[in-house]
């Protein structure tokens, strides 16, 4: 166990210099030039564009580019935007505020989302496991952008259950909780699906058979026995999810006005600031490695048939 | 990490509690919720104003977005400042301003003006200002196009290498109220620019850490900043209270302003709708249509100096070539513009008739005489006549991320039912960064959307610095020597007058060579909250800060 988390461990290595370089890479290739970009129509100072390109060495083939830019980051520096601000500042502001989002979406999904697919798969055919089928169907065929501004003008705007739209920076987790309810409700319907679907499954497996045949109580059969073994398709879907909410939340971010990462990364990339880009998308990175570690590990836990050496 | 996370839970359900209890207690859930309302939790007397993020330092030319722009317009004076109804300038500090030459300025300021710091302003306080923005190794981005007009400029900003000076030759301190300026040639706009923020004097505290005090700018505007709440908060807020000591005639009948930073103007306009934020300077294009419903007597509408133009690749063989400005003539009166801006813009926008907006002098209804009246049967005409369209088809080009694409298509629309179905189409670049490069990099072959909006209000913001050959923003190329010869004569008038009606005559010449295309003036929509009244937008587009009243 404590050798196969180490050997996993070391294999993020390559795999972290690897995705930084391809996506130095990619910003690299964007094309256009950011610092006249930053000039909007107007004509460009083209002495100011001279010194600004010198100082963040972009007259460089890109090896050298990402050379500096990996050697700093190797001695804890994310580098710095074009406006001379650290991007460790911009990482530090945005994770934390991401993070709760992420939270609040991933606690719903996990709770409502397990619950609704444990309630539909008990009673496959029934009039409960229909209900949740077509509403699971209904959330997975809105947009993200309709469900999230109708919620926003109708449960925040008109009847005032939720707030609106959260304040730029420091949101609390109050004013969270609608997007965070948006953004998970296209996940929970997967996972309600997932769950379902791999509960109806298990029912029929041997160990259930024999669990019921030996007297246990139904409540204990379903948590202890059904439950636990068909949570393994749940929980892999669940933390490759938890990665896409933090970073996939764009759109959700831009409606609520939940200022995180993935409006971070995305103007960061419309203004071809490689290092911001690189910075996140590497912590980003990072959590899907760790996430993906977990999984493997809650396997294990979850069926007594898995055993890592 | 774990302490301050567990702090924020507390202040999360501490929060949840407090906006139950509002709900509970209020007749109106909609004002009160989240325990704040209009002014949401600001101290009594402030109002909110929606803004982004400043993208640099706040220095006075570091500037070039509205971000940046409108914290050094509340903490700064300059010599004048602009009417907000007429954009006029007006002066501030400015005692007098003389010339005889128009190259050759004598400034005197008036007394009694001070610093947020209680340091008095003097004439030192202007001229090291401005020699410091002139440095290109201070690396401020709207350094060039404002001091490049005084003497000395080149060897503090050279082309190449580093600046051999640090201090621009043409300006000199006479005594502590008076400070000459000599410029590299006559300027007879120079008067009106002096409004700019860019030309805002710096205390000494300044030169001590520039970048430090980026962070917190000690200015002598009507604001000064509010460190006791939160000053500038990056990411989250900037907020200013009303300065005592303020000597201008302008006095804020606030008493502070919090620039709250929105990440669009859809979750902005969602807070002003709800009460959440007192004023709003864009509406987003998703409620264009429905925003004077929406919010009635709170909604704004304010001509801006602003134009919106289609220009031509005149470097380009096919364009360039002699005979194509009759092309080009016939394709500006293929264009339906009062239609267009009827449908797009449900009617507020003004078609142009002019390169210039309305209100800057010179400014006239007729000057471009038939070119910017919509006349089909001459359009196609003179499309016939100049030979065609080169390539056969015109593309214009715009940026996907930004409001254009809606109007370029209708643009079109209107010169394929006069010229021909197919004979037009959009080009959509899928950022502004890309298509700002082939544009300034001469790599266009088609048309593309460009706009300007004024600085200042004078003829040459809008023409020299467009239209004579090399200068900084001729993205066209364009060169004609007629153009050239009156506007150098125009720029060095020593009277106003005579200045504007010598670039009036350089326009007679833009319109027979139609190196772009006027389209129409834009028009500035805001709104307000129901907690402040008065509030105007000037026609720069920014709210006038000093004038809102909180109820």
């Amino acid at each position: 166990m404590g050798r196969y988390v180490v050997r996993r461990l070391l294999q993020m290595i390559p795999v972290f210099i690897g995705t930084t370089f391809l996506i130095y890479y990619m910003v690299y290739q964007l094309g256009g030039d950011p610092i006249s970009a930053m000039f909007g129509d107007k004509g460009a100072d083209p002495v100011f564009v001279r010194l600004k390109r010198e100082e963040f060495h972009l007259n460089d083939p890109l090896i050298v580019q990402y050379w500096y830019y990996i050697t700093d980051l190797l001695q804890g520096n994310f580098g710095t935007s074009f406006n001379g601000r650290p991007v460790s500042e911009e990482l530090k502001r945005a994770f934390p505020v991401s993070i709760r989002l992420a939270v609040i979406a991933f606690a719903i999904e996990v709770v409502i989302g397990v619950g609704l697919g444990l309630l539909s798969g008990l009673r496959r055919g029934k009039l409960a496991d229909t209900l949740v089928l077509a509403g699971t169907l209904v959330v997975i065929s809105i947009p993200v952008f309709v469900l999230g501004t109708i919620a926003q003008f109708w449960l925040g705007s008109e009847w005032g259950i939720f707030e609106a739209t959260a304040s730029v920076g420091d949101p609390t987790w109050s004013q969270l909780v609608l997007p965070g309810l948006v953004l998970g409700s296209l996940s929970l319907a997967f996972v309600a699906r997932l769950t379902r679907t791999s509960v109806a499954e298990n029912m029929r497996a041997d160990y259930v058979r024999t669990a019921t045949a030996k007297g246990l109580p139904r409540r204990r059969v379903v948590t202890r026995h059904l439950l636990r073994n068909s949570l393994i398709p749940v929980v892999t879907f669940l933390g490759a999810d938890l990665g896409a909410l933090m970073a996939g939340a764009i759109v959700t971010e831009g409606i609520f006005n939940v200022d995180g990462v993935g409006r971070l990364i995305y103007l960061a990339v419309t203004k071809h600031e490689s290092s911001t880009v690189v910075g996140a998308v590497a912590a980003l990175v990072m959590i899907y490695l760790v996430m993906n570690l977990i999984v493997d590990l809650l396997y294990a836990v979850l069926d007594p048939r898995i055993r890592y050496a | 990490m774990r302490g301050t996370t567990r702090v924020k839970w507390v202040v999360g359900v501490a929060v949840l509690g407090l906006a139950a209890t509002a709900c509970g207690s209020s007749d109106d859930k909609k004002d009160d919720k989240g325990g704040g309302g209009g002014s949401n939790g600001l101290p009594a007397g402030y109002y909110s104003a929606y803004s982004t993020e400043p993208q640099n330092p706040l220095q006075p030319a570091n500037s070039n977005e509205n971000g940046g722009f409108y914290p050094l317009q509340l903490m700064f004076r300059g010599l004048y400042t602009y009417d907000s109804k007429t954009g006029q300038p007006v002066p501030a500090m400015a005692e007098s301003v003389e010339s005889t030459d128009s190259i050759n300025y004598t400034v005197k300021i008036k007394s009694g003006w001070t610093f947020h710091n209680g340091e008095p302003v003097t004439a030192k306080s202007y001229v090291d200002a401005w020699n410091w923005g002139a440095v290109s190794t201070n690396k401020q981005i709207n350094a060039s196009p404002w001091f490049e007009k005084i003497e000395g400029y080149e060897a503090t900003h050279p082309k190449e290498g580093e600046p051999t000076s640090k201090e621009l030759s043409g300006l000199k301190v006479v005594d502590d109220k008076t400070f000459t300026i000599k410029l590299v040639q006559a300027y007879s706009s120079f008067k009106a620019s002096l409004g700019y923020v860019v030309y805002s004097p710096l205390p000494q505290e300044f030169f001590k850490d520039p970048a430090k005090y980026g962070e917190a700018p000690i200015g002598n505007g009507p604001f000064q900043l509010d460190t006791a709440n939160g000053g500038w908060n990056h990411k989250k807020s900037l907020t200013v209270k009303k300065y005592d000591k303020y000597a201008g005639t302008d006095k804020p009948k606030s008493n502070g302003v919090q620039l709250q930073f929105y990440t669009s103007y859809d979750a902005g306009y969602t807070a002003l709708r709800d009460n959440k934020l007192d004023v709003i300077d864009q509406i987003p294009t998703s409620a264009i249509g429905s925003f004077k419903k929406d919010l009635g007597e709170r909604a704004i509408e304010a001509p801006q100096f602003s134009i919106q133009k289609i220009g031509f690749p005149l470097y380009d063989a096919g364009w360039g070539a002699p005979g194509k400005e009759k092309v080009r003539q016939g394709l500006s009166m293929a264009i339906d513009r009062a239609s267009i801006v009827k449908a797009i813009y449900k009617g507020a926008e003004q078609p142009a008739t002019d390169w210039l907006a309305p209100n800057i002098p010179g400014y006239s209804k007729d000057i471009t005489g038939e070119l910017t009246k919509y006349d089909p049967v001459k359009a196609k005409q003179l499309v016939k006549d100049g030979g065609g369209i080169p390539g056969g088809k015109l593309t214009i080009a715009t940026n996907a991320d930004g409001p254009h694409k809606e109007w370029v298509t209708a643009v079109c629309n209107s010169i394929n039912e006069v010229i021909g179905q197919g004979s037009c189409e959009p080009k959509l670049y899928p950022e502004f960064g890309v298509a700002r490069k082939d544009i300034s990099g001469k790599k266009m072959t088609g048309a593309y959307r460009t706009g300007w909006r004024g600085d200042y209000p004078f003829p040459d913001n809008f023409l020299a610095d467009i239209y004579q050959t090399g200068a900084a923003s001729n993205d066209a190329g364009y060169s004609s020597p007629i153009f050239d010869d009156l506007a150098k004569r125009a720029s060095a008038a020593s009277d106003q007058t005579e200045a504007i009606k010598l670039w009036q005559d350089a326009e007679r010449q833009l319109a027979k060579d139609v190196p772009s295309i006027p389209l129409w003036y834009y028009v500035t929509k805001g709104g307000s909250s129901t907690k402040v009244s008065n509030v105007q937008i000037d026609p720069y587009g920014n709210p006038v800060w000093t004038e809102v009243t909180v109820k």
